[in-house]
């Protein structure tokens, strides 16, 4: 056991865990899309876990960096806040939010982090990016949403971990990037048990479909 | 999944079979993945939905995984090559001097995106980055010849140059062909 201090409270932890894991398992809240428990090199990508610590002069990602004993965390400067507040507006300019529509529980994550950091759900002073994708695409046992999909990449890695012949990917680049499926054998692929990709992730981009019905 | 086109499957078949034959050249790792597929592409002029499964199984990937990697790349085409191909550039110097546009137009008139080719197999369009001559911008090349200074009323030329061509092919052919119509 270790102990590290986080906004001025003590809490205890273990060695080797990040300090993200560390504060979430002690109730503290730090805004995060792409991190996955299971994964060992984190993505890092979403960038929207930064803390200030003692042992950095700048922010860092709480995903990628390990507690040790005496640490000082700090998850509320101003300094980090900038630095989410950038990120989750990047993130905002590619997610249209459809709050009316959307089937994920509310509120959402990306509604708990914009409340957490104090800001909209626009992407206000960035522009709404227009990306050249479908609006839904049929992945055979559930339904893609591009539109709402932040590019975490959880999906893609649960499911590299649960199946051996990972059936989902992503494709393409840049702002054209999709998750999807490739192969002629997709109609025998382990999905209706599994499930771990839909319930991964964080913004309803991945819709079960709903079950045949019996008529 | 949905950007592999329909083709004659004995077309496909042969492509398999070539590449079967050409695979043992490289080392069964997923590093030979890239080699892999461009050697594809240059014997074949593009990879179809078949030679990357076939890659797959070779490599003992995932099909998925090759058509991440595949689809990531600019050089890879999923479309086989058109018997016209026109390239679009948009390089800076073309992006800035509405390469885009022009980019629009074919892909209008032919009712395709850019990396797609015609159902009838007659036109391709692509998109490609600086060709080397920013001075003509907006530049298009057509089966090989560079245009410059393109412009939305050249593509429509081009069109109808590409059907005044295909009609005078199509009455030499039927000249040509005993018993075809023929004017006396
Ligand atoms: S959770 Fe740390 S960067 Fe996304
Ligand atoms: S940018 Fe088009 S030729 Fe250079």
């Amino acid at each position: 056991m270790i102990r590290i201090t986080v906004d001025g409270k003590e809490i205890q932890t273990e060695q080797g865990k990040t300090i993200l894991q560390a504060c979430l398992e002690n109730g503290i809240y730090i805004p995060n899309l792409c991190f996955l428990e299971t994964r060992e090199q984190p993505r890092a990508s979403c960038r929207l876990c930064f803390v200030e610590t003692s042992d950095a002069e700048r922010p860092v990602t709480a995903c990628t960096e390990t507690v040790r004993d005496g640490l000082d965390v700090r998850t509320n400067t101003e300094a980090v806040r900038r630095l989410q507040r950038t990120a989750f507006k990047l993130i905002m300019s590619a997610h249209h939010c459809t709050p009316k529509t959307c089937p994920v529980a509310k509120p959402c994550q990306l509604m708990r982090i914009a409340r957490h950091i104090q800001v909209g759900l626009n992407p206000r002073p960035l522009e709404t990016l227009e990306r050249d994708v479908q609006e839904e695409v049929d992945l055979t046992f559930f339904t893609y949403y591009p539109f709402r999909c932040v590019m975490c990449g959880k999906c893609v890695d649960v499911c590299r971990d649960r199946n051996e012949r990972n059936p989902l990917t992503f494709a393409k680049r840049g702002f054209d990037t999709v998750v999807t499926f490739f192969g002629s054998g997709a109609s025998n692929l382990p999905c209706d048990d599994c499930g771990a990709c839909v319930a991964v992730c964080p913004t309803g981009a991945l819709i079960p479909k709903p079950p045949p019905s019996e008529s | 999944m949905n950007s592999v086109p329909t083709q004659t499957e004995t077309e496909e078949r042969e492509m398999i079979e070539a590449i079967e034959a050409m695979l043992p050249r490289f080392a069964k790792h997923r590093s030979a993945l890239i080699p892999i597929l461009q050697a594809v592409q240059q014997e074949h002029g593009y990879l179809s939905g078949g030679a990357m499964e076939r890659v797959a199984e070779y490599l003992e990937i995932s099909p998925s995984e090759v058509y991440g990697v595949a689809t990531f790349y600019n050089q890879f085409r999923f479309h086989p090559p058109g018997r016209h191909q026109i390239k679009v550039c948009l390089g800076t110097a073309c992006h800035v001097a509405g390469g885009d546009i022009i980019l629009e137009n074919f892909e209008r008139k032919l009712g395709i995106r850019a990396g797609e080719t015609t159902p009838d197999r007659e036109y391709s369009v692509e998109r490609v980055a600086c060709v080397g001559c920013c001075a003509l911008a907006p530049v298009a090349i057509v089966d090989g010849t560079v245009l410059g200074h393109m412009q939305p009323s050249r593509v429509e030329g081009l069109f109808v140059q590409f059907q005044v061509e295909r009609e005078r092919e199509e009455r030499e052919k039927a000249e040509r062909e005993p018993g075809g119509e023929q004017d006396a």
